[in-house]
Parts: C-alpha cells; structure tokens; sequence
C-alpha cells in the first residue's frame, strides 16, 4: 500500500530525474494541435536531438493544451520559456541546433502579450505543462495533496464546508452553488450513492472539457474521489462524448494508474475509503448534457430527460442519490482542497467566484482556450485577449452560452462576465463557448442556425420542444428569404414564451434564447426581411359562396 | 450474471467474441447497452439487425428497445459505410468561418448526401455537431483526422485521392 509520502517521493524523484537535462521542450499533444500532424512534430524533434548527438542534455516532452490554438502547433522551450509557434517538422533541426543560443527568430510567438498576460490558470494551470500520461508530474504539481488533506484531516462535513465557503458555482451553465448540491446529496439518507462527472460537451465551439481531459486528467479523478468521500459515495461514472477519442484514451489510462497507485478502487491512500469510476462513453445526443437525460443513457437507454423534482440528489441514477457535476466543476474541486476556499473566493467578482475557462472561437485572431477571472468584461476578452476580428472587420456581436445562448452586441462589451451580468443581458454563461461575430454575420441566419441544432436535437419527448423548435425553424426561415411577415414574427415571440415555459428540460426552454436575444438586439435586421404587409380583404358578408 | 456458455454467438467471426468481452466485463446487465453497441459499431462498422438481435438477446432487453437506443444516438450508423469517410463540422464556429458552403459544393459536385454513401461505396458524407477543433475552424474530419483550415481546394484534392482509390 502507497502512502501520500511515498508518492510525493517517487514524484520528487521522477522530477529530479527530468531536471538533469538542461533543456526541456515541451510539445503541445492535445487534439487541436495534433491534427495538424504534430505527433510527426515530436518525432522530428526526437529525431534531430539523435542527429546531433545530444540525447544526454534535451529532454522533448509531450504535453497538453497551451491555449492558442490559433498558432498551433506550439513549441515551448524551457528554461528560457521561448515559444515556438506554427512549428513544422522540417523546422526541427533549426530548434535544436538554436538551443542555449539565440532562439530561431521566425518561429517565435511573444509571450508578452495580454493573450497569455491576461490569464489566471486555476483549472488550466497544469495543461501545457506536466505529461498528462505521466502521474508523478501530476503529483509533483501538487496533485492529489487536496485528496490526501481531506481524506486524512478533514471530515466530510469540513471538505463540504470548504467548498461552500470558495463560492464555487456549477460550471456546466447553470450555476448551481456547487457547495450546495454536494450538502444535499450528503443529506440524503441511501446505502448507495453515486457521483457523476457530466463531460458530454455538446455546445458547438465549446471545447474546454476535452482540453481538460487531454491536458490534465488526474485532475478530475482527484476531484471526483474528493466529491465521493464528501457526500459519501462509493462509485461514480465519467461520461465522454465518443467523439473525443484521445481524451478517452488518456482518461483510461489516468484511471489505471490513479487505481495502481491507491489513489482509486479499495481502501484509498490507506484510508480506508473505497472509490471505483468507470468510463461511460456517449453516443452523439446534445441533449444528453442534461443531467437526466445523461442518467438514462448511463442506465443504457435513450437519452430522454424527466421532470425535475425529484432531482438526482434525491432520487438519481438507479434511483439513488447521485451528484452530477461538469468537468470543469470538478477540476476546481482539487485546487480549492489544496490552497483553501478563501484563496478561491478571492478571486473573481461579488457572485461569481473563481475563474472560467473560455473557448475562444468564430471571427477572431487569437482563437483558443483562455481562463480568465470572472468578472471581466467582454471588451477585454474579445479585444485584449482575443485581439479582435481576425480579418479587421468590427466585431458585431459575441454569441456566449452554445445554441441555447444569446447574442451580447458589441454596446454591452463592458459588462462583466457573471452568471447575473449575462443572465440579464439575455444570454448565459453557459459551458463557455464564445463565438465572435463581425459585422457581416446575418443575426436572422445565426438564430436560424440554433434553432435548427435544437430542433433535430430534440429528443421528441415534449411536445412544446419538438414541435415548438420545428415551427420556429419555419418561421425563422421565412425571415432568413425574406418573405416574413406581421404575423410570423408575432407568432414568433409566441411560440418563444410557449416553449420557454412549457418545456419539460433545459434544451427547450432555452432553444428560444438565441431568438429573443437577436429579436431584442437586432430588430431591424428581421424588420428588414419582412414583406410588407398586404391590406386584408374581409369578404362581403352577403356573398353567396360563403 | 450469467456465465458464457448461455451466450451463442452469430458465426465464428472472431469480432464477436470482443463485442462478448465488453457484455461479459460488464456482467451482462441491460445496462451495458450502449458500451456494446460501441464494440459492435468499432469492429463491425456498423450495426446490422442480426447484431441488433444477438445484443437483445444476450442483456435480455426487448429488440424494440434495443432499435429505439441504436436511432435515438447519431453516433451509431444502421448502414455500412464507404471506404472512406468525409464529415463535415457543423459547428458554430465552422459554420460561421464556412462549412455550410464547403458541404454544398460536395453534395453538388459528388452527388451524394449527408448521411449517405457514393455509389461506388468509396466516400461516405457525414455532418457532426463540432468535434471541438473549433480553433482551426473550418474543419472537417477524413478517416478520423481532423482538417483544420479547410478551403474548397483542400478538400476537394481530399476527396478525390480517396474517389481515385480503387482498392474497394
């Protein structure tokens, strides 16, 4: 049996071991730069440091997510940190042959940029840095300290409390006090319990969870064992989107070596407490992100939600008290454990603690993943951050929350970014998708685009969704060729309140988002494609044919 | 749980006794449903009825259900597919960036719709909701590799490598 001390030991050593190499390269091996053949990348390099003889000084180093996508594939040469961006494998030879002399000029991607100046790394701290197939990096990074502190000095009840008190708030959208959620599940009297790690990512342009997944799995294991002991349970199941093959792999293989190392399965670091996670793959259905919908598809059904209540906490998967929260919840769990909820709590804004992990898409030039402390505004995203259009046109709008979200137009830009500030504004926070629009972008055709997604994604069991999203879909294609009219968009905004209110899940109430946001916004836009309208001829009352 | 030996299989196609390895590691209960169709689909490439059946009758879940599970998820095909495959993301951020066109210009120029195969069963098009490769938007996915970046002239140099194949 491995105690904690043992394997900070083997860690430490393990580090020691890497540090003997001068020079370390660290190559990004997430899914977005490895499509574009960067695992040929890692071999060029290996295969130049053989050429030139100096296998004993340069280490090459896979690692996960650096962020910026937009320059892919990314290099970072440490100790002198120098990013190598746009790298190609015949650039190899040149990179190592410039190491520990003045860095090859033409790659060079500045880091002093707001882009990476920005960021505050709490979830994302370890992505593009550790190997994620590698736990003793893992835990040389302080990983699984949060675990071992709250299984051997804290009760349930204090890791609970601590939570409570970093202000952490659901991140799948919704915004749940995750301290909360966990109380009541704890509260719940059942022999069995389990807890759920919700990661299928559906949201189109949101792609933080796989990025967590690839870059730093542990982290989520960590995070849900700490959540199993705090509401006692015993078992619990990640569920992945089939569409994420490299994130499932390295999640398999983190589960292996959590399970070798007691950090999974029976009597966790000596403790006593028992844990077992398995891996539930998806099979392509957005609505399975909701919390019920995914419980079914666990249980090997179709993925259709119930009504709520009874709520998972009180009566879940199999029936029993199940808490289920999303991938990046979850990653927050370990550092909080770790450096205390106060530290959290002091970070972010008024409501919404803590930082969140932003996808960075559409028309803009530094597309990627960001984490940023809540609070900030849009302008500093999208301008500082983001560095505006990537084709110099004005931004128009920013569509935050995936297509049940809203379109924020560029006047509100200096809101900040809260679960409140977005709700008011008529979109959400959502998973963390934003896709920036310039002026270009129809408003109609985008809300077309949404409803569409919602109307073949919706599972079909309530009618004010399936046949609410189908209708609007025709209405909204009406205005998008220009052939609307007075009572299209009248029943429009009928059929949005309808479905909003009458919806039996999440997908449907919040299918009309992207609708009413552009309607509130952008009117003009859907007044423009309207038809003008004809003078009604009421029908003599004496005619002989009626 | 139930031992091996109540399970027959189809045929001695060795691929069914890894589609028998994933039920049994999962103690033949229903709910093992959805990770063995995965199995299936991974070594069959499809789910055919006479699979749909054997599933059924080895988690003892009513055909029906096991249909209605196999059409209610987008991932599972209940056709066999090309040789090779083309899907196109359709995800907000392609979208904006463009796919709807570049998918119009291979429905028009190959004469085959998502969802279906050429006739020489040589290219399958498939649409997918983001495979979160929005950073390298357009991107469509070929035999699972992802394109980043696509432009009409990449993709269409693309299909007509894989439509010049002749290894059917």
């Amino acid at each position: 049996m491995m105690t904690y001390d043992e394997l900070t030991a083997t860690a430490a050593e393990e580090v020691s071991r890497q540090q003997r190499y001068p020079h370390c390269l660290r190559v990004c091996m997430a899914a977005g730069c490895l499509s574009q053949h960067h695992d040929t990348i890692k071999t060029a390099l290996e295969d130049a440091v053989k050429a030139q003889g100096r296998e004993d000084e340069i280490q090459i180093k896979g690692v996960g997510c650096m962020g910026l996508c937009a320059a892919g594939p990314l290099v970072l040469v440490e100790p002198e940190s120098v990013l190598y961006e746009r790298v190609a494998p015949e650039d190899a030879p040149a990179i190592i042959e410039a190491l520990g002399k003045q860095p090859v000029e033409k790659l060079v991607c500045p880091t002093d940029v707001p882009f990476f100046e920005r960021q505050v790394k709490v979830v994302l701290e370890n992505s593009g840095v550790i190997d994620p197939e590698n736990l003793d990096e893992y835990i040389a990074a302080g990983g699984y300290e949060g675990l071992n502190r709250a299984l051997t000095e804290m009760s349930p009840g204090d890791v609970i409390a601590e939570i409570v008190r970093s202000g952490l708030r659901g991140r799948g959208g919704a915004g749940y006090p995750t301290g909360l959620k966990w109380s009541t599940v704890a509260k719940a009297i059942s022999d069995t319990k389990f807890v759920i790690c919700n990661g299928d990512e559906g949201d189109p342009g949101a792609f933080m969870d796989r990025s967590i997944l690839e870059s730093d799995p542990h982290r989520i294991i960590e995070g849900m064992v700490i959540a199993g002991y705090a509401v006692g349970a015993n078992r619990g199941f990640i569920y992945v989107r089939a569409e994420y093959p490299l994130a499932i792999e390295r999640l398999k293989l983190a589960l292996r070596h959590a399970k070798r190392n007691a950090l999974l399965g029976d009597n966790i670091l000596g403790t006593g407490y028992n844990f077992n996670l398995e891996i539930r793959l998806g099979a392509g259905a957005y609505v399975c992100g909701e919390e019920t919908a995914l419980m079914a598809s666990i249980e090997g059904k179709r993925g259709m939600p119930r009504p709520r209540p009874p709520y998972p906490a009180d009566h879940g998967l199999w029936g029993a008290p199940t808490l289920v929260n999303n991938v990046e919840t979850f990653a927050n769990v370990a550092p909080i454990l770790r450096r205390g909820g106060d530290w959290y709590a002091s970070i972010g804004s008024e409501t919404s603690k803590g930082t969140k992990v932003f996808a960075l898409a559409g028309q803009i030039r530094n597309t990627g993943l960001i984490e940023v402390p809540m609070g900030i505004t849009l302008s500093e995203i999208v301008y500082e951050i983001g560095g505006g259009t990537s084709n110099g046109r004005a931004v128009k709008a920013v569509q935050t929350g995936g297509p049940t979200g809203g379109c924020i137009p560029e006047t509100y830009f200096e809101t900040p970014v809260d679960y409140e500030s977005l709700t008011k504004l008529g979109s959400i926070m959502g998973s963390g998708g934003m896709i920036v629009m310039d002026e270009t972008s129809s408003m109609v055709d985008v809300a077309k685009y949404f409803m569409e997604f919602c109307m073949t994604e919706s599972c079909g069991k309530c009618i004010p969704c399936r046949v609410g999203t189908a209708q609007m879909y025709r209405l909204l294609d009406n205005f998008s060729k220009g052939c609307a009219t007075e009572g299209d968009l009248e029943l429009l905004s009928q059929l949005c309140d309808l479905a909003r209110n009458a919806s039996l899940c999440g997908l449907g109430q919040s299918a009309p988002n992207p609708v009413l946001s552009t309607l509130r916004y952008f009117q003009d836009e859907y007044l423009a494609r309207m038809i003008p309208a004809e003078p009604v001829i009421a029908p003599a009352l004496d005619d002989p044919a009626s | 749980m139930r031992n091996r030996a109540e399970v027959t299989l189809p045929s001695d196609d060795k691929r069914w006794r890894v589609v028998e390895a994933t039920m049994r590691r999962n103690g033949y209960r229903p709910d093992a449903l959805i990770e063995t169709l995965h199995t299936v689909q991974e070594s069959f490439g499809y789910l055919d009825n006479e699979a749909l059946l054997f599933v059924s009758n080895a988690l003892r879940v009513a055909p029906s259900q096991v249909y209605g599970v196999a059409t209610f998820y987008h991932f599972f095909n209940l056709k066999p597919q090309g040789k090779h495959s083309c899907a196109v993301c359709l995800g907000t951020a392609c979208y904006i960036k463009g796919t709807g066109e570049l998918l119009d210009t291979i429905r028009e120029t190959y004469h085959v719709e998502p969802g279906e195969t050429t006739d020489d069963g040589k290219l399958s098009l498939l649409t997918v909701r983001c495979v979160g490769a929005c950073g390298l938007a357009p991107a469509l996915v070929f035999d699972g590799e992802v394109m980043g970046n696509a432009t009409a002239e990449s993709v269409h140099a693309k299909i007509e490598g894989y439509l010049s194949d002749d290894d059917v």
